[in-house]
């Protein structure tokens, strides 16, 4: 943990070519060895997958309802089955990829852009800021992370713009307490000392050489957070508060399915089965990712 | 030590001024009257008009602050807009309900997660330890709730081997009640018991990487006494911090599993109150919650520092 | 060794009696109870308590009269401003307090005066109310009332034990009343239990000993506790399982039309978000054109969503006949848009983001978009929707009503220019003046000339598409025996009993 960040950046810039230096090729090479986190990439890549291209894989329209063909098992012609409305099931699985993927991304987006910042600042700056940054965090952490989603989605109104928002104000003070914790660890360092100690601002220090070393531990919760926001998306659009119909998404399909569990089991089956692969993906991608990118393990 | 808990306790009182500032101010900011809701599809201008007044809704949001605030000094909650059962019978007529369903997922997560824990750290690499991981992450995918609704399906309706939903209190059928909570505290135990295994496994692995356990291997003492009376007593330590951790996943799952298993517990209270607009339920209830969480927070840090006489010196 | 027998045979004696006196029926509600105070009531579910736990002045029969309860007759003054009433004798209240008119006055009065009371605008046409005797009171109005009576079976004609009324906050959490059923606990989001009152006027008509209310708002979990032995009886079965509820021959399947009704309304004047398109009633009348009620009830309401065209229930003697149900003529309903100017039409429509109201909206969405009509659909929880409604955040908006027994209660607050369930904020003043008239005059048959009126007058300005009427589908175990289920959607036990 003590390698610097700017010796090697200047073996970066020295060589100019899209060689990996030498830390981030051996993170890669442990990645690559790791078989669930390949595993976990690969589950990640098929979401992503599924959502990028839900308008060419699917054959039925996700929002169209068709009254002829209500609460249909699976078959041939459906291969998942159909809905309560006569909807294909896979189709609306397809396309809800996009609501969870988006909510599990633009969250995590929405608490790192917030959080990170804010941890920095109070780590760096210490004392007030510190205080306050730490207790408006604790404040916030004292209230379960899925109550306070609920209480926010539900002052925002239903959508999942508003869930995401929600979702990403509640993950914000994790990104804090890591970003801090890390700060106040580089900031230690001698070469910091020494760059204050040639005058550079603090501006400068942060982004140049605190915020390159807090980056990795900051990427590996990231993508453990996606995986945690992906299904709190899903729990607020079970419980009405995101993702609203028609717009298919996977929590909302089974806040729906569990009317119909009796009659249409496969209503609820396969969006949970959906849910829970691309939650597995993001938990294995991110436990890859920590022992790729944390020199300690042996 | 003590000056560690003063240090804590004074650190808690601003927190706990700045949650409940934040619950109120986010009431305050919902969308939507809450005495429309109260008035019901009856919509009485004249009802609603009282209501305002009773409630002080047309005064400036700090002073209904300061009197929430004064109310909450003296004991007073205040009561349910939509049923005017004060709150604190609420919270006491709930809160037993949600413990007994956290306790019973608690014994379900530290059944499964711990043992499968320490093996999996004992048997380090191997085929075991892998398919623990594996199993350990895919309890951690699982949404809750759809685990629920599936089992109720499955067992309930299918197989009619226990109730689908309610409460039975334990004092009214002790059986009955076990029965009843088995599932909910199944469905909320397995993803807790999933994350409590693999902090196990990897507080079990540093312990076991450290010098005093190898002098004990070295000394010729047998794998599993290593294991049980030396590494896992040493391992205790941050595994009892995560659990006060834990506390706060469990009331965030008991949300769902309440909601999914209709159980009246604090969890299905506060989305009930959330989507009725009953913000004097809300209010009340986050901030118990948030105190208990602060309490809690307090205990295991108080734990920790017992536990580690290295700190205790500090 | 024959004293263990006998003992053991007394013992099964007595446990076979405790059986058959230890009767309790439980009872699975779509929603938690609100509050237990009739005057501060506001849901149908508190209603279904109130039944077995209170008694009214009047009750009503299954085909709506209004029959004796509390009060043995009762006379209106000829100019139908004063309402007397004889009361029973020999009645108690559960703590054993004795009825009589002083309560009755009580009781009234609390409804109008009451901070909190939701009763108010119900009993707003009483001035005061007279104790000639202990057995005779007198209700003043300040001008007729037709609809009174029919009030007067809910809960404004609800008596509590008066030393009880006092402690506003004491009557919701243990209230007092006079019914068949004695409060004995309540727990929020959980049960609420009633024992029987053996002081009851009419007690042994009254089998069963102790009754359960349990709230399971998830209608599969609900069934699911009916067959499972949990619950004897449930109301309100989602349509989607009424198919498998009429084949499974250990149930009875009990289903009956109420007074209440699912709409669509306009908004026609209520702020801002009120534009030319839902102005214009040919518009509305395209609209109501192009929606199927028969395919809604067929594929959604598995049948028993009875399509309706008026606000007054088939059931009613103030049903309009003549009135025409219409039926889905695509061509008509272009044609009528075209006429009103346009070919394609956007309309925001909201809805509560309940299972059925979200699937009768998406097919709504469906039928009327091949006439030109193009819905966005915005979907809300009950509390937003109720808030948007009234300060006319919406353009058109579909919700329900419960449904009152007296027409007025369906129509008045509805259409009338300042009538606050008005959401459309519509306006016709000779509505007005046919709605008002019908309140004040006393026979049916003059009243019904009123309402025959003033439906086609709706008809043709059409603010609010009816859609279909409320059942109230109960499912009950074989074991119950001697339920009617009512059009109010109320539980009544009145010789309900349960075998074995």
């Amino acid at each position: 943990m003590a390698t610097p960040a700017a010796p090697v950046r200047a073996s970066a810039a020295a060589s100019q070519t899209t060689v990996l230096p030498r830390r981030e090729r051996r993170g890669l090479v442990k990645f690559m060895r790791n078989r669930a986190a390949v595993f976990g990439a690969a589950l990640v890549l098929l979401i992503v997958v599924m959502a990028v291209f839900a308008p060419w894989l699917s054959h039925y329209d996700p929002v169209q309802a068709s009254f002829m063909t209500v609460r249909q098992a699976p078959s041939a012609a459906h291969w998942f089955g159909t809905d309560e409305l006569g909807r294909d099931v896979l189709s609306r699985l397809l396309w809800g990829a996009r609501a969870s993927l988006l909510a599990g991304v633009v969250s995590v987006c929405i608490a790192v852009a917030i959080g990170v910042p804010l941890g920095l600042l109070a780590g760096y700056f210490g004392k007030l800021v510190d205080g306050a940054i730490s207790r408006i965090a604790d404040a916030l952490l004292s209230i379960p992370f899925l109550i306070l989603a609920i209480a926010l989605a539900a002052f925002l109104g239903p959508s999942l713009t508003n869930a995401m928002a929600a979702i990403g104000i509640s993950a914000m003070p994790r990104f804090v307490r890591l970003t801090r914790g890390q700060a106040i660890t580089v900031k230690a360092e001698d070469y910091v000392e020494g760059a204050r100690a040639i005058g550079l601002g603090h501006a400068r220090i942060i982004v140049r050489y605190i915020l390159p070393n807090v980056l990795p531990p900051i990427i590996v919760q990231a993508s453990l957070t996606i995986a945690t926001a992906i299904i709190a998306e899903a729990s607020l659009s079970f419980l009405g508060l995101g993702q609203l119909p028609p717009s298919p998404s996977w929590g909302s399909m089974l806040n729906t399915a569990k009317d119909f569990v009796s009659q249409a089991p496969w209503m609820s089956i396969f969006p949970g089965i959906a849910i829970f692969l691309a939650v597995l993906g993001f938990n294995l991608l991110g436990d890859g990712l920590r022992d790729a990118l944390d020199p300690r393990e042996s | 030590m003590l000056r560690i808990i003063a240090n804590r306790v004074l650190v808690a009182i601003p927190t706990l001024i700045l949650v409940s500032m934040l619950i109120f101010g986010l009431q305050k900011l919902l969308p939507g009257d809450p005495v429309t809701a109260m008035a019901g599809e009856d919509q009485d201008p004249q009802l609603i008009a009282s209501l305002r007044v009773k409630y002080h809704l047309d005064e400036p949001v700090p002073t209904q602050y300061a009197l929430w605030v004064r109310d909450v000094v003296r004991g007073d909650l205040g009561a349910s807009l939509r049923t005017d059962v004060p709150v604190t019978s609420l919270i006491a007529q709930k809160l037993p309900v949600t413990l007994q369903l956290a306790a019973m997922a608690m014994i379900f997560a530290i059944g499964i997660g711990i043992p499968a824990g320490v093996i999996s750290a004992a048997s380090r690499g191997g085929a075991l330890d892998y398919g623990a991981n594996v199993f350990a992450l895919s309890g951690m995918s699982i949404p809750n709730f759809w685990l629920g609704i599936m089992l109720i399906f499955i067992v309930s309706v299918r197989w009619h081997l226990l109730p689908s939903s309610g409460y039975v209190s334990p004092t009214e059928d002790f059986w009955l009640s076990i029965k009843t909570m088995l599932m909910p505290a199944f469905v909320l135990g397995a993803s807790l018991g999933a994350q409590l295994m693999r902090h196990t496994r990897s507080a079990m692995l540093s312990v076991l990487r450290t010098d005093y356990i190898r002098t004990a291997r070295a000394k010729g003492l047998l794998r599993g006494t290593v294991v049980v009376k030396h590494a896992f007593r040493n391992a205790l330590v941050p595994i009892v911090t995560v659990l006060a951790l834990l506390f706060g996943e469990l009331l965030a799952g008991a949300v769902l599993t309440e909601q999914v298993f209709t159980i009246p517990g604090f969890g299905k209270l506060i989305v009930d109150a959330v989507f009725n607009r009953d913000y004097a339920v809300v209010q009340g209830v986050v901030l118990v919650t948030a105190l208990c969480f602060i309490v809690v927070n307090l205990c295991a840090d108080v734990l920790y520092v017992l536990l580690n006489p290295r700190l205790r010196r500090s | 060794m024959r004293r263990m027998l006998i003992a053991a045979a007394l013992a099964l004696g007595a446990g076979a009696a405790m059986a058959q006196t230890g009767q309790t029926i439980r009872i699975g509600l779509q929603d938690d109870i609100g509050s237990l105070d009739p005057a501060r009531s506001v849901q149908l579910v508190d209603r279904i308590v109130f039944a077995s736990l209170c008694n009214a002045l009047v009750d009503i029969t299954p085909d709506q009269k209004i029959v004796p309860m509390l009060a043995t007759s009762w006379t209106t003054s000829a100019d139908g401003k004063t309402l007397t009433f004889k009361l029973r004798k020999g009645v108690k209240f559960q703590n054993d307090e004795p009825f009589n008119a002083a309560a009755v006055k009580a009781n009234l009065d609390r409804d109008r005066t009451l901070q909190t009371s939701n009763r108010k605008s119900e009993l707003a046409s009483v001035d005061h109310v007279d104790v000639i005797d202990d057995y005779t009171v007198a209700i003043v109005l300040k001008q007729p009332d037709a609809a009174l009576l029919a009030t007067l079976t809910d809960r404004a004609g609800m008596m509590l034990a008066p030393k009880t009324l006092a402690d506003p906050a004491g009557v919701a959490a243990h209230p007092v009343c006079s019914g068949p059923y004695k409060f004995v606990q309540r727990v929020q989001n959980d049960r609420v239990v009633l024992e029987k009152f053996a002081g009851y006027w009419d007690a042994d008509k009254y089998p069963i000993q102790r009754v359960v209310f349990l709230p399971i708002p998830d209608s599969t979990v609900r069934l699911a506790n009916l067959r499972s032995g949990s619950l004897d009886m449930l109301e309100r079965l989602a349509p989607s399982d009424v198919a498998s509820a009429k084949s499974d021959t250990n149930f009875r399947f009990a289903p009956v039309s109420g007074f209440g009704y699912y709409y669509v309304t306009f908004n026609i004047g209520n702020g801002k978000r009120s534009n030319a398109v839902l102005k214009d009633e040919r518009v509305r009348q395209a609209f109501e054109l192009a929606i199927d009620r028969d395919a809604i009830n067929q594929v959604i309401g598995a049948g028993i969503f009875a399509p309706a065209n008026q606000a007054v229930p088939k059931s009613s003697p103030y049903y309009n006949a003549s009135l025409p149900m219409s039926h889905r003529d695509i061509a008509k309903a272009k044609a009528l848009l075209k006429a009103a100017g346009h070919e394609h039409v956007d309309i925001e429509f909201t809805y509560p983001n309940n299972t059925v109201s979200s699937q009768i909206v998406q097919m709504m969405q469906a039928m009327v978009s091949e006439a030109g009509f193009n819905l966005k659909l915005r979907p809300t929880d009950y509390a937003t929707e109720l808030n948007a409604a009234h300060s006319g955040d919406f353009e058109a908006m579909y919700l329900g009503w419960s449904g009152r027994v007296d027409p007025d209660g369906n129509l008045h607050q509805f259409n009338t220019c300042s009538g606050n369930l008005n959401y459309a904020h519509y306006c016709n003043p000779e509505v007005d003046r046919l709605l008002d008239a019908a309140r004040v005059k006393l026979t049916t048959a003059e009243r019904k000339t009123d309402y025959e009126a003033a439906s086609k007058l709706l008809a043709d300005d059409d603010p609010i598409v009816y859609v279909y009427n409320q059942p109230w589908p109960f499912e009950l175990s074989k074991k119950v025996q001697g339920f009617t289920p009512y059009p109010d959607g109320l539980v009544r036990l009145r010789g309900v009993s349960i075998k074995g």
